[in-house]
């Protein structure tokens, strides 16, 4: 069963178009990346999938249903801009989110509880909102999405204003959660967030569909035909290699077209230098987007 | 639970526990039964003056000697101004004054005092005034009739149905008071109820919270349940006014008495005050929803809000002129104008009622308003509920009503 299935939506607001006939789907067990610069179109497809604004066009289907009030029990969201209840207390906060997804409140009280213990953060469940830390907030923010055990999370720049701990801790909560075999669809901007956490990935530009498919395939598909070496020593001549370009700490090695990497680390093995790093020159999703974006400019 | 249900008790819940709505609800008992507390307090210790004030005159234009006293007034007579001016000084009498000798042509009575006042006291003044009246009029006319010219008229005054028998309600001040008092609650009611609704979704929108709202129920369901939860709210302290009006005015009134005892609650009052509540405010909450759609702030929002709630206590600004013209045509326009229908009716009603098919009226258009409210607010909570920044301007939004 999918967890996603989108299919030629557009929407338009104004003379703008945000989303131009966009179609994906996201499987159970994976985590997905709906990435895209800003303004993009992500957020609007996100609220589509949601059911909170409609498309002018196209279908939706979530859990293999359209969405509905049950359904919507079965989703957690995490929207780009947060905020709670300034005034209420963490754990009254989340009891009521908790029962707006099916929740009773002895069971939303007991799981908040876990969670907040899980964190670290079981202390604070009776401060008020607007007394904790924006980070805190947004650890908070993310147990209310995830409370009521959802089969699908979605989380717009789940990142953003994090700092470096809470940014692993949300990761490491993330995988947990494709481990249970839920599907978790990640937008953000900050492409290499999600190069370490996405199975798949839909890359959107100006409301359009630029790249979609499986992470490792599409950067093995962009990656260019030369190695990462980082070395001591003086590199001569190496046979097979037609340009070197030198970079801060490392260089890069372009091969010539009958040259395979396996051949190029026999040749330097033998030259004698010493090597500290060696791999394959694989582009980063920001360059990709980049050529993908520079390409469609023209 | 049903979604709205659950929304509906958190709104209940969340608004009863407001600082100021609980405020608003009981200070009005909770001072009414000061005030009751602090008459008998006062009373008790305070003694009705029963001593008897001296006040001088010197009569040079003669023949003022008899009725010298007035109720706790006497009038002593001197012979020359300098022995008033001693009695004055050692303090024998309070004050003096002078009736000259062409008095009966100018009416001039010279008055002196110790003490700088405002103005003459109204005691001293009918005692002088009963005094001069008296005397001119001793022997010329039989004593009754002098006694009806110092209080020539005592109108009691009696309203008769259309058929002719005596009505239940008599109107005046009585009457009155209580429509009054309650327009002004009402009024306090209907505008800080809708305002929790302005602010309740202006501060979700502005938190941002609206997303993760509507990623779990509907924007339907959440209208629904935020303005009848905060409604049931307002309700609660309409409901411990109109419980505590009649409770507190037998315990005025019998304990209290004089005017207290005069005040009646008008027939049908109290019901019709919980009518106007209800369609009062939802109207209001439903154009405050529609407010907090379209502004990016809940400041924003208030300053909005204001196009309705000036005409909803703009009653009270002209409620001299409907006192002075309460039959006036135009009192019947507003009472069925939406917005100041609910206080215009409240303050009629106390004054000289309110026709039937004028109440019918007004509440057809209030429910007819609301109807309407909610269907354009519908519109606009779709288009604009997520919408940040930039507050649309009319043209904008009524292009947007046109395309949704």
């Amino acid at each position: 069963m999918l967890a996603v299935d989108v299919s030629h939506i557009v929407k338009s607001f104004a003379d703008n178009v945000a989303v131009d006939d966009l179609s994906f789907s996201v499987a159970q067990g994976e985590i997905f990346g709906l990435i895209g610069p800003n303004g993009a179109g992500k957020t609007t497809s996100i609220r589509m999938m949601m059911d909170i604004i409609k498309p002018d066009s196209g279908d939706v289907t979530i859990l293999s249903e359209k969405l509905s009030e049950a359904s919507k029990n079965k989703l957690g969201y995490m929207p780009e801009e947060r905020g709670l209840y300034k005034k209420q207390t963490v754990i009254d906060s989340i009891i009521y989110l908790a029962s707006l997804k099916g929740m009773d409140k002895h069971s939303a009280e007991e799981k908040a509880d876990e969670l907040l213990n899980q964190i670290g953060m079981l202390p604070h469940k009776g401060k008020k909102i607007e007394e904790l830390s924006r980070g805190m907030g947004q650890i908070i923010q993310f147990i209310v999405t995830i409370i009521h055990d959802p089969e699908l999370v979605i989380l717009d720049e789940p990142f953003a204003g994090l700092d470096p701990v809470n940014t692993e801790l949300l990761k490491r909560m993330f995988t947990d959660l494709r481990n249970q075999g839920k599907a978790v669809v990640l937008s953000t901007h900050q492409m290499n967030e999600v190069e370490e956490l996405c199975d798949r990935i839909l890359m959107i530009n100006h409301g359009r569909s630029v790249l979609y498919g499986n992470l490792t395939e599409i950067k093995s598909s962009y990656r260019s035909h030369s190695v990462i070496l980082d070395f001591e020593g003086e590199l001569g001549e190496v046979p097979g290699v037609i340009e070197k370009r030198t970079h801060k700490g490392y260089v890069e090695l372009v091969l010539d077209e009958n040259t395979t990497p396996k051949q190029v680390l026999e040749r330097l093995v033998s030259t004698g230098i010493v090597i500290n790093r060696f791999e394959l020159a694989t582009p980063s999703l920001n360059e990709i987007f980049l050529e993908v974006a520079g390409k469609n400019h023209e | 639970m049903n979604k709205t249900l659950l929304i509906f008790r958190h709104e209940f819940l969340y608004t009863i526990k407001r600082t100021g709505f609980i405020i608003l609800a009981f200070a009005l008992p909770i001072l009414a039964l000061l005030g009751i507390g602090v008459f008998h307090i006062v009373s008790g210790i305070t003694k009705p003056p029963t001593e008897v004030t001296r006040i001088g005159y010197v009569d040079e234009a003669g023949g003022f000697d008899q009725f010298t006293t007035q109720g706790n007034i006497t009038l002593v007579r001197f012979d020359t101004q300098e022995a008033a001016t001693q009695a004055l000084i050692t303090k024998d009498i309070k004050e003096y004054s002078v009736i000259p000798e062409d008095f009966i042509s100018t009416g001039i009575i010279k008055r002196y005092v110790m003490q700088r006042e405002l103005m003459p006291p109204p005691t001293t003044m009918t005692a002088i005034k009963n005094f001069l009246t008296s005397n001119l009029l001793a022997g010329n006319v039989p004593t009754t009739t002098v006694e009806r010219i110092a209080a020539p008229l005592n109108l009691v005054t009696t309203t008769l149905t259309a058929t002719g028998v005596v009505a239940p309600e008599q109107g005046g001040y009585g009457n009155f008071v209580i429509p009054a008092v309650f327009a002004v609650l009402l009024a306090l009611a209907i505008i800080f109820s809708s305002t929790y609704v302005l602010q309740g979704l202006g501060e979700e929108k502005e938190n941002r919270l609206m997303e993760i709202l509507l990623s779990s129920v509907s924007t339907r369901q959440l209208i629904t349940g935020k303005v009848l939860g905060i409604g049931a709210a307002g309700l609660v302290q309409v409901v411990v006014w109109v419980v505590s009006i009649p409770l507190l005015l037998n315990l005025a009134s019998s304990s209290i008495g004089g005017f207290l005892s005069t005040i009646k609650i008008p027939a049908g009052f109290l019901a019709l005050g919980v009518v106007y509540f209800i369609l009062g405010y939802l109207l209001f909450a439903v154009l405050s929803a529609g407010v907090a759609a379209i502004s990016g702030t809940v400041r924003e929002g208030q300053g909005l809000a204001a196009i309705f709630t000036v005409p909803a206590v703009a009653p009270f600004w002209f409620v001299s002129l409907l006192m002075l013209f309460p039959d006036s045509p135009i009192w019947v326009v507003f009472s069925i104008f939406p917005f100041s229908a609910p206080v215009l009716v409240m303050l009629r009603i106390g004054l000289t009622g309110v026709a039937a098919w004028q109440l019918a009226i007004s509440i057809a258009v209030l429910m007819l308003s609301i109807i309407g409210g909610l269907l354009l607010v519908a519109k606009l909570l779709r288009t604009y509920i997520l919408m940040y920044g930039k507050r649309p301007d009319l043209g904008e939004i009524i292009r947007n009503l046109r395309s949704a």
